[in-house]
């Protein structure tokens, strides 16, 4: 069956069961309620005084009684450095662990170390945000038996209650813990800020396992994840490279053609009608999206323009901001710095949130649905407006979903960010290889080359023209990149489907395919 | 002489070394008012051959939309001059931008080639502008006699680095040692009613010693200033950008003297000043900088 | 044209594309040992360019290595030109 966006979607695919297709941002939201019956938390039980501490990582997961078939979850806040999920895999196929889903949040460079626990039946199928480097190569190549499934943050929240991931066992990180498992990222050595993707699982995973370098005395404050949903606590030498997790600060880009584009973005913005007193705001980690913040910072001191919110992944640069004034509070559910945690920990105005509060579509009102403006980047965007951020030009996993569709669905103007083309691969063409992001939720897309608003954004686009910025035809642009760099051969697929990438509702928006080698 | 009505704004022009297709292809995006494409000290001796013909290919297929396209080709006494104006005059890009320019036997010689070029192509001799850029001390001197040479020399530009270096200036950064070229070449400029340039800033980091900079040449006259780096680009502009209010003064002044000129009025006054024809012409110049039309108002 | 002696041009950079050339025998035709970061997406446009660009120098017995880092197609022709008349040396302007 074809979805709304003309993708085929099978009804129903082995190891992950029946299809639901996407059918437009709001179709199942507008009800408002979800339809799928939710699982219970499990209910569990201790005794006063009873100890939760374990030697060791294969002590705590021996005790938690693995099985074959089993999903272990973890949270990507330790970005590049984290070494925990590796070392649990590894224990976990020590054990003889077979048929495991990992679920985590996302997947970094830091977790290329599972790769031959992929290729040896250990680990079968995956779910995640972001997948990049050599396992997305892999994923992308067939390596799995099941399907990965690709979701959003808001969504993995959503999935986590509906029970399509059930988790058994949660390690998750801490760089600060007491010993009934009260744990923080905003203190200690290896402080890395928010933890609030690994709220969800620390709720509902049958068994949650705390590990940190970091044993502080009870109780831990803050607390992050409390003790009530913990089973066991592990102290251990080191979580991870500390260079990677607690490394510095963000700096802008200094790439001309990304400030370029984030130039022209701020420019959109201002003119948009979205940039005024109380306004929200989000910016994505990457490159020209995070520059944009640069270029809205100067604007909003020289119009003395001061926001309500910034939201979402946190910079070191939105904690500057918030310093200056220039916002009054930051909700902050990942940092993407470590300069933010002594922020998140000392500032009232900057408050960690859990995923679900973030960007749940099913809840009584995620922040994203709060937000004014978000810039986003993108792999791929097409003459429709859908955006690829998942899959790259030669038809590889190496991207993340994140809080993409998430952000894009609930801000009043959503920016895309992109070069018109890199090297000498469209970026702006007519069809994208695989959709994330569905262009009704994209206002308008910055490129170097040319700004183009949505057609069912007339409003938006009379703003700006009405300021002197020249609006283009999208189609018209990536006409104009074709001509420059000719007409890219589409990527070559097996018929076999290797993922799916799942909408934040829980409809499929689109599937990979395995890639021909 | 006749001033030449320019279409291209000209606050910013930005090199691009010529032998670099990543560059030369992203030119025209960084929202300079132009670009120099470079043959000369941004391309190696032993590249000479592959850059100029890169840049005649790109010429070809690239669109510059609204930058004004310069190609700096090598002085016409070094070996590799005379190639790149057989190789880059058919093509006629905007300008071309003869580097070293000393003495008025070079530009009669130089342009005297071009035209022959232009002629086996038959190619208009009026086309194409001609750019001399000014960097020693010989050619500080001559300066005027070259700009007034040629109607088809529409800019002329000091080049700082070079100019320093002919002085024997050991410590130049500060821009003393050249400031006589300056306002000598600005001088030259505005007798001949052409465009001036000014001379690359090098320390790409300090932002704030470009903007000082660029406050000072717009201060003794200069139209704009080249560049070596895109993040140099909206800075210079800004600079050469009249501000809000600049605009609305020069709109309260214009307004005036169209009021006052049907009534027949030369000099009248505006919030207690007084003005008259040149303050009006600087009050005009301040709107044809911000894009404004006489006929908005 | 006339192929003397092996050259190349272009370079390693991201955009640019590093070409060397070298003279056949006679009848031996053209053997072009392509390698491109694009090589799924434009691997055939950049064979048919470059086979096009042999004929208007009618250049028939060569070996052309390419190793492209995503240059546009006048990147590519300008490399191969300058190549081929650097092995023909017929290259003016420039110093070795």
């Amino acid at each position: 069956m074809k979805n709304i966006l003309q993708r085929d979607i099978p009804q129903e695919l082995e190891g992950i069961g029946v299809l639901e297709p996407f059918e437009g941002a709001f179709t199942k939201l507008k009800k408002g309620w979800m339809e799928e019956a939710t699982v219970p938390p499990p209910n569990k039980a201790k005794l006063p005084h009873s100890n939760k501490v374990c030697d060791n990582l294969r002590e705590a997961i021996i005790k938690t009684q693995p099985k074959n078939g089993m999903t272990v979850s973890f949270h990507h806040h330790l970005r590049a450095g984290d070494s925990i999920l590796v070392e649990s895999i590894k224990i976990l196929a020590d054990l003889g662990i077979k048929d495991i889903t990992l679920a985590s949040s996302s997947l970094t460079s830091a977790h290329v170390g599972i790769l031959p626990y992929l290729k040896d039946g250990t680990i079968t199928q995956i779910y995640s945000s972001g997948i990049r480097g050599e396992l997305g190569k892999a994923l992308a190549e067939g390596v799995l038996p099941k399907p990965f499934v690709i979701h959003s943050h808001g969504g993995r929240v959503r999935a986590v209650h509906t029970g399509r991931i059930n988790i058994d066992l949660t390690v998750l990180a801490a760089s600060a813990s007491d010993i009934e498992g009260n744990a923080t990222g905003s203190h200690g050595p290896s402080a890395f800020g928010s933890m609030g993707y690994a709220a969800i699982d620390s709720w509902y995973a049958k068994q949650v396992i705390v590990v940190s370098d970091n044993i502080v005395d009870y109780p831990c404050v803050p607390q992050s994840v409390s003790q009530n949903y913990i089973d066991y606590v592990v102290k251990v030498d080191s979580i991870g490279d500390p260079s990677k997790i607690a490394g510095g600060t963000t700096r802008i880009t200094k790439a001309p053609m990304d400030l370029q584009i984030a130039r022209l973005a701020a420019q959109v913005i201002e003119h948009s009608g979205e940039l005024k007193d109380g306004f929200s705001f989000q910016v994505g980690a990457g490159g020209a999206s995070l520059a944009v913040a640069k270029y809205i910072r100067k604007t909003m001191k020289r119009r003395e323009i001061k926001g309500s919110f910034i939201l979402g992944g946190i910079t070191s640069y939105g904690v500057d901001m918030l310093n200056e004034g220039l916002f009054r509070s930051i909700f902050d559910v990942q940092s993407f710095d470590a300069a933010v945690s002594s922020s998140l920990i000392n500032n009232p105005f900057h408050i960690e949130i859990p995923a679900g509060l973030y960007a749940n579509p099913f809840n009584c009102g995620c922040m994203t649905n709060k937000l004014d403006v978000v810039v986003l980047g993108a792999l791929e965007i097409d003459t429709d407006f859908n955006v690829n951020v998942i899959t790259g030009s030669e038809g590889y996993v190496r991207g993340a979903s994140g809080g993409h569709s998430d952000t894009a669905s609930g801000a009043n103007l959503t920016v895309a960010v992109c070069p018109s083309f890199r090297g000498r691969i469209p970026i702006v063409k007519e069809n994208v290889h695989t959709i994330v992001t569905p262009g009704e939720s994209i206002d308008v897309l910055v490129t170097e080359r040319g700004i183009c608003v949505n057609p069912k954004r007339p409003d938006l686009k009379e703003n700006l023209v009405k300021s002197g910025i020249i609006v283009k035809d999208i189609k018209d642009l990536a006409k104009e990149v074709e001509q420059i760099t000719g007409k890219a051969k589409p990527i070559e697929n097996e018929d076999r489907i290797v993922g799916v990438v799942e909408y934040r509702d829980g409809t499929i928006i689109d599937v990979i395919r395995q890639v021909k080698q | 002489m006749e001033s030449k009505k320019n279409t291209f704004k000209r606050r910013t022009m930005l090199y691009i070394p010529g032998n670099n297709p990543a560059m030369l292809q992203q030119g025209s995006v960084y929202g300079a008012d132009g670009v120099l494409l470079d043959l000369e000290d941004a391309v190696a001796l032993n590249q000479k051959d592959s850059a100029r013909i890169l840049v005649s290919h790109m010429l070809k297929y690239i669109s510059y939309e609204a930058c004004e396209v310069t190609v700096r080709v090598n002085h016409i006494d070094t070996p590799f001059g005379l190639d790149d104006l057989k190789q880059i005059v058919p093509l006629q890009p905007d300008a071309i931008r003869l580097p070293k320019v000393e003495t008025l036997d070079e530009i009669s010689r130089i342009i005297k080639l071009v035209e022959e070029i232009e002629d086996e192509h038959n190619l208009p001799h009026d086309k194409m502008n001609i750019h001399v850029m000014i960097e020693t001390a010989l050619g500080v001197q001559n300066v005027y006699d070259i700009a007034k040479y040629s109607p088809r020399i529409d800019a002329i530009s000091i080049g700082g680095q070079d100019l320093a270096a002919d002085m024997q200036l050991v410590k130049a950064n500060d821009g003393v040692g050249i400031d006589y070229a300056r306002k000598q070449i600005v001088m030259a400029a505005k007798a001949c009613k052409i465009d001036v340039f000014d001379t690359v800033y090098v320390d790409v980091e300090n932002e704030e010693g470009l903007r000082e900079e660029a406050e000072y040449i717009k201060k003794l006259g200069f139209t704009g200033k080249a560049i070596i780096n895109p993040r140099q680009i909206e800075i210079v502009n800004e600079v050469f950008t009249p501000t809000e209010q600049e605009i609305r003064k020069a709109v309260k002044i214009v307004k005036a003297f169209e009021r006052n000129k049907k009534e027949g009025i030369g000099v009248f006054a505006v919030d207690g000043k007084m003005v008259d024809a040149p303050v009006v012409q600087r009050a005009l110049r301040v709107l044809e900088m911000a894009d404004i039309e006489l006929a908005d108002l | 044209m006339k192929l003397k002696i092996k050259a190349q041009a272009g370079s390693f950079e991201s955009s640019d594309v590093l070409i060397m050339v070298e003279p056949l025998a006679d009848g031996s035709g053209r053997r072009v040992e392509l390698e491109s970061i694009v090589m799924q997406q434009f691997g055939d446009d950049l064979l048919a360019q470059i086979n096009k660009d042999l004929d208007v120098f009618e250049i028939s017995d060569v070996r052309i290595i390419v190793n492209d880092k995503g240059a546009l197609p006048p990147t590519i022709s300008a490399r191969l030109e300058t190549a081929l008349k650097r092995s023909a040396g017929i290259q003016s302007g420039t110093l070795n």
